[in-house]
This record gives C-alpha cells, sequence and structure tokens, in this order.
C-alpha cells in the first residue's frame, strides 16, 4: 500500500482495478488547510489520462506489474510479436499500445515488455538504440546556408534531424525517450 | 543552489527586513528551534528530534515572550513540516513572523503594504538587483497603492463551483480554494484573502460582529499565498478547547494523543490584544527571481545532497 506522501510523478498505482502512472503531480497546501494531492494520471492500458487531487488518508494499492525480458520477432499487420528469450514463450502487442516505440524497433531487438498481471501492456526499449540510415541528402559542402541538420530516414522509417555529415549506410545513435539523434556509431 | 547573485539577493533582503522592523521599533528575538511540545495543528506534521520536536513555526514561543513583555517582536528563522515538498513547499524552509501588541489583522495587513513597498524601494535602486526586480511580477506589479482586499466569501462567490457553505459541509474548503481560487488572487495588485470560517483558524479571534468568522487573512502576489495573519485568540479557556479538539483529530489518525502546551496556555492568559503574521520568505525570494521552484531560492536544496 502506499499512502498519499509517497504520490510522486512516475509512481504507479491501482485505481479501479487497472494500473495508472502518475504523470504530473503536484503538492499545495494552502494556508493552514490540509495537504492537496493533486495528480494527473495515464490508464496504462487504456492511456486515458484524468485529473484528480487526493488528500492526506487516501491509501493507494501498488499495481501488479512485472517486467519481462523479450525478443522483437516480426510485426504482421498491427501486430508486434514478441518471444520471452527463457521459455520461449510468444506474445503480441498492437500498434496503439507499441506507440511511438515502432520508430527504433528492429528485428531481434531485446526490450522490457510489462506486464500487468497475465496480461501485457507496454514495453521499454533500451535508452539508445543504434540504427542505419536508409535515406539521406548528400552534404553540400561549404553550404553556408546556416542550417545545421538534415532530415534522415532510418531502417525503420523513421525520421529525424541530424547534423549534416550523416550519410546514407550510416549507422547512428538515437535516444528513444526523445527520439533525438546521439552520435554517428563507427562499426 | 542559488548562485551568486541570488545568495546576494537573500542576504539584501535580510538585511533590509531587519532595518526595516528596527525603524518600527520592534525587537528582534531568536528562539529554540527545538521543543518538546508543540502547538497542535493537525494539518501540520512535525518533524521529530530525539523525544523532541523541531518547531513547525515560533508563534508558541514568541507568543509567551509577548505576553511577559509588553513589546513589539519578529523572528527570521528555520521551521520544519513533515512531508511539504512541492514547487511551493519544503520541509525545511524560512519563515519571517512579526507580532504587534494592541493591534489587530488589520494593521497586520497595513505592515505587508509598508513592508513591501519598502522592499521594492529599496532593491530596485540597487543596481545590482534593479534589472532582476524591474522584470520579475513583483516589479511590475503595483504595490505602491490599489491592494485589493476580499473576503473569503466573496471569492467562493466570484470564482468558486460552489459556494462557501457547501465547500465546508463536503470538507472541500481547502482543495477550492487551493484549486479555483488561489490562482486569481494577487494577479494585478496584491490581494488579501480575509475573513477565514472560524474552523479555519484556531489560533486567531473570532470577529465581533460574526463568530462564524475569524479575524484571519492570507496575502497572495501572483496567485502565491505568502503570508497569513490574524488577531490572536487571548482567551485560554477558549484556545484549550480549541486545542483539544486538534489533539483528537491528531489522536485519531496517529493513535497517540500528543501532549498539552500547558505553559503556553498560562502564558496566553496575561496576552493582551495582539495580532501575529508568519511570512514564507523563500517564497519572497522566488517572486522577486521569477523562479517558479522553491527549490531554486535557497542556498541549498534537499536535491543538493543526493
Amino acid at each position: 500500500m502506499f499512502s498519499a506522501s509517497d504520490l510522486r510523478k512516475g509512481l504507479k498505482i491501482l485505481i479501479d482495478g487497472e494500473p495508472h502512472i502518475i504523470v504530473d503531480f503536484e503538492f499545495s497546501k494552502p494556508g493552514k488547510g490540509q495537504a492537496l494531492y493533486r495528480c494527473k494520471l495515464k490508464n496504462m492500458i487504456t492511456g486515458s489520462q484524468f485529473s484528480n487531487t487526493y488528500r492526506s488518508n487516501d491509501k493507494f494499492e501498488k499495481a501488479d506489474l512485472e517486467e519481462r525480458k523479450m525478443q522483437y520477432l516480426y510485426n504482421q499487420g498491427d501486430e508486434y510479436h514478441f518471444m520471452d528469450t527463457e521459455n520461449y514463450e510468444q506474445l503480441f502487442l498492437t500498434g496503439e499500445q507499441m506507440g511511438d516505440n515502432v520508430n527504433y524497433l528492429v528485428d531481434n531487438m531485446e526490450v522490457q515488455v510489462l506486464f500487468f498481471g497475465p496480461r501485457p501492456i507496454d514495453i521499454s526499449l533500451p535508452i539508445f538504440v543504434n540504427l542505419t540510415v536508409t535515406q539521406a541528402d548528400p552534404w553540400a559542402r561549404g553550404d553556408t546556408s546556416g542550417t545545421d541538420t538534415k532530415p534522415v530516414t532510418v531502417e525503420t522509417g523513421y525520421q529525424l534531424q541530424v547534423p549534416p555529415f550523416v550519410e546514407e549506410g550510416d549507422k547512428i545513435q538515437i535516444d528513444t525517450r526523445s527520439g533525438d539523434y546521439v552520435t554517428r556509431v563507427k562499426e | 543552489m542559488l548562485d551568486f547573485k541570488g545568495l546576494q539577493l537573500r542576504a539584501a533582503l535580510l538585511r533590509l527586513i531587519r532595518r526595516f522592523f528596527h525603524q518600527q521599533g520592534f525587537l528582534e528575538v531568536d528562539t529554540p528551534v527545538r521543543q518538546p511540545v508543540l502547538l497542535p495543528e493537525s494539518n501540520i506534521l512535525p518533524i521529530n528530534s530525539g523525544s523532541w520536536f523541531l518547531q513547525t513555526s515560533p508563534e508558541q514561543c514568541m507568543k509567551r515572550i509577548l505576553a511577559r513583555n509588553r513589546v513589539n517582536i519578529f523572528q527570521i528563522c528555520p521551521c520544519f513540516r513533515a512531508d511539504e515538498r512541492g514547487s511551493r513547499h519544503l520541509e525545511e524552509f524560512t519563515m519571517l513572523e512579526w507580532y504587534r501588541i494592541d493591534g489587530d489583522y488589520v494593521d497586520l495587513m497595513d505592515d505587508c503594504e509598508t513592508l513591501l513597498r519598502y522592499l521594492k524601494e529599496s532593491l530596485i535602486i540597487q543596481t545590482e538587483f534593479s534589472d532582476t526586480i524591474a522584470g520579475s511580477c513583483f516589479g511590475t506589479m503595483t504595490v505602491e497603492s490599489g491592494w485589493e482586499r476580499v473576503t473569503v466569501a466573496e471569492a467562493f462567490a466570484k470564482w468558486g463551483s460552489m459556494s462557501l457553505a457547501a465547500a465546508l459541509e463536503s470538507d472541500r474548503f481547502d482543495e477550492l480554494v487551493s484549486i479555483e481560487i488561489e490562482p486569481h488572487l494577487g494577479l494585478h495588485a496584491p490581494t488579501f484573502l480575509c475573513d477565514y470560517p472560524a474552523s479555519c483558524a484556531s489560533l486567531a479571534r473570532l470577529k465581533k460582529d460574526d463568530i462564524s468568522l475569524a479575524e484571519r487573512f492570507e496575502l497572495y502576489i501572483a496567485g502565491m499565498e505568502l503570508a497569513n495573519g490574524f488577531s490572536e485568540l487571548t482567551d485560554a479557556d477558549e484556545q484549550r478547547l480549541r486545542f483539544e479538539e486538534e489533539l483528537d483529530r491528531i489522536e485519531q489518525r496517529e493513535g497517540v494523543r500528543p501532549v498539552m502546551p500547558n505553559k503556553f496556555l498560562e502564558d496566553l492568559k496575561s496576552l493582551e490584544p495582539a495580532a501575529g503574521i508568519a511570512f514564507g520568505f523563500d517564497r519572497l525570494v522566488m517572486l522577486l527571481l521569477s523562479a517558479d521552484l522553491i527549490n531554486q531560492v535557497v542556498s541549498f536544496s534537499p536535491d543538493d545532497f543526493e
């Protein structure tokens, strides 16, 4: 059990039988009044968000969440298939559940799949992934137009801005939290 | 962690506040931070220090000094409140507190106006601070005149999604003040929210013409609560009854009944009419530095140690 004073951004709690993550949190306390714990919560299954204000004596159940290491196999239509690397069990998540994660997913990538009870609800990727650039405009040397980035496409179809020296066939590191270019990777 | 300019501003403010109160004939006092018994307030959680407590406010000691010595007093000191951590809350923060003999809450509102005007005028002419102050909401706000005084009932009628009576009835008073009313207060000029329901002012005197209300106010600037002041309750018997109620609430929650501050109640018997106010020093620095987080305006915040 959690009490209201445990509430903070990122905490996962059970509300009406479903896991919720606190995406925004503000402690407030007017004058000599009661402490108020104002939360914006996101349902981790449906993605829907709502705000609620809790009091000091409110209690919360911990969401029964577990992460398992799995390998990405392939996608078929809207289904993204993964395999448990220990017991070879297979399962899939939908495109909606995957969200932006599809931008960084390549075959055989190891990810953490989040389970609510027996049910897979989300995945988390490594913070940094290396992807191959499949399309890039050549860099016009001596270009002094002032732009210091250009758009490229990587093997997953994801487009992002990179420094001008990045070329087709290069491997680049991307931060999956922001989707931003980090560095060029030498193989 | 505060940069050099921030440290300079804090130091300048401390110096100016002391000068202001000295000029007005107030005596500066320094009372113990660690105390064996606290004034019971069920909404404020103390931090233990051995079998004693760190003060949640200097109120107890300052009122005992006031009762024994008829003199206006002030203090700038650290206060500690458990589990208060947010953009405007730290578990350890700095409080400016002052008490006026023969005064009431209206005198304290006047004090606030005079003090903040003095601080603005004094700081804006110092070259190292003038740009910072001029660019802050405190700098652009009219503090020279036109301060607003709004009663709690008026505020509920204007901005509340329910009436004051309904909010009290459903135990949502604090929630509505915090979410629906506070954001509107002190946007053009500093605003006093005054005349709180009697149930929200355990240490305050009730209004003579309406005992459902207490002579208590809060000062707001830019939607932020800066100070809480009231005419002191000087009836020791009435104060004991109110403390019993607070102790009941604490006992219900904690399973342990804290000790009644008997020496305080004893001294309260000799307290003449007076008024006192607690002013959040760090929040004033937040306004002057246009900071969103209280963490940013203290020399060291808890994050600086982790």
